[in-house]
């Protein structure tokens, strides 16, 4: 299987096929962090990034809390 | 009290603009605020996994945390990115609403702050909204749920203080939810003469900063703060203009 073509904060990806969000978040070096993912406009709750599975042309944002007034 | 809930201290603070954590931190503690607004943004793919984030630094045991909009131009980026505020700190629901209409003068879109708020409030979320001084807007804002008013003084990070009292007066003598001063503050006299004006609040970020100490600065805001409070409370004298009155007996004078 061809790796998937996916889009994350902007860039692309190539992530193995068949990878979740919890593959991907574990791929970035985020898995534990405090993060919010949303997925093509939906927003994957932290309880589901067992269950989903990434798709070709998947536009993520995976977005922290950073310092603001 | 906001949203049911009460806090002892009156300023609220963003975490913007400083030199390091540690700076933030050391402000923060010093302004003595219980609420601190942060911003929402992508993170950095790719950096150091281990550097230290800002909820480590500021942990959300330790303070109420107020995500922002700040830099969101339309009701739709504003509504994604607090949905995404509420996933990232385990289904939070005080937010602070500002949907910005120009990008030099920072000033709020009211059309679509106001088309957010309706959808937000709907939604669950408890909405502090950042506004123009419109006590118009104002009103309608609070009648779609907001659970506080927040006022521009002046531009945001412009440090121009107290630039409408008048307009200030108005919303906060109508307004039956607080009515924080959001944006303007400079120094430590104007979060004084905001609180002297009966806000509930204020909410500052650039005042603190960008001082050239920005901890001993949070201290002076924590105590203007505490000093506009206590003079609005007690209620001043009436200014009597050209007329003047000695403090001292008026008898018994020698010679």
């Amino acid at each position: 299987m061809s790796p998937l073509r996916i889009s994350v904060n902007g860039e692309s990806r190539h992530i193995r096929s068949g990878a979740t969000v919890a593959g991907l978040v574990e791929v970035l070096a985020l898995a534990g962090k405090r993060i919010a993912v949303e997925r093509n406009g939906e927003i994957v709750p932290r309880s589901r990034y067992s269950e989903i599975t990434l798709e070709e042309g998947d536009t993520l944002e995976i977005v922290v809390a950073v310092g603001g007034g | 009290m906001i949203a049911g809930r009460s806090y002892r201290s009156r300023l609220l603070v963003g975490t913007g603009k400083y030199r390091d954590f540690a700076q933030t931190r050391d402000a923060i503690v010093a302004s003595g605020a219980e609420i601190v607004t942060v911003a929402i943004r992508r993170t950095n793919i790719g950096q150091d996994a281990n550097a230290p984030s800002l909820l480590d630094v500021l942990p959300p045991s330790e303070f109420t945390y107020l995500p922002n909009t700040a830099g969101c131009y339309s009701a739709d980026e504003a509504i994604r990115t607090l949905r995404l505020a509420r996933e990232l700190l385990d289904g939070h629901r005080l937010v602070k609403l500002e949907v910005l209409g120009d990008s030099h003068t920072l000033f709020p879109n009211v059309r679509e702050t106001v088309k957010a708020a309706e959808i937000l409030v709907r939604d669950g979320f408890d909405v502090m909204v950042y506004t123009s001084d419109d006590p118009i807007a104002a009103r309608e804002l609070e009648a779609i749920g907001c659970v506080a008013i927040m006022p521009l003084a002046s531009l945001i990070g412009s440090g121009m203080g107290i630039l409408n009292p008048w307009n200030l007066r108005l919303i906060i003598g109508q307004a039956k939810v607080p009515v924080l001063v959001d944006a303007g503050v400079g120094t430590a006299s104007d979060a004084a003469i905001a609180m002297e004006l009966g806000c509930e609040g204020v909410l500052m970020n650039t005042a603190i900063a960008a001082a050239r100490d920005p901890v001993r600065m949070a201290r002076a805001m924590r105590l203007g703060v505490e000093a506009g409070r206590e003079a609005w409370l007690a209620g001043r004298m009436p200014r009597k203009l050209y007329e003047a009155s000695p403090s001292s007996p008026t008898a018994g004078l020698i010679g």
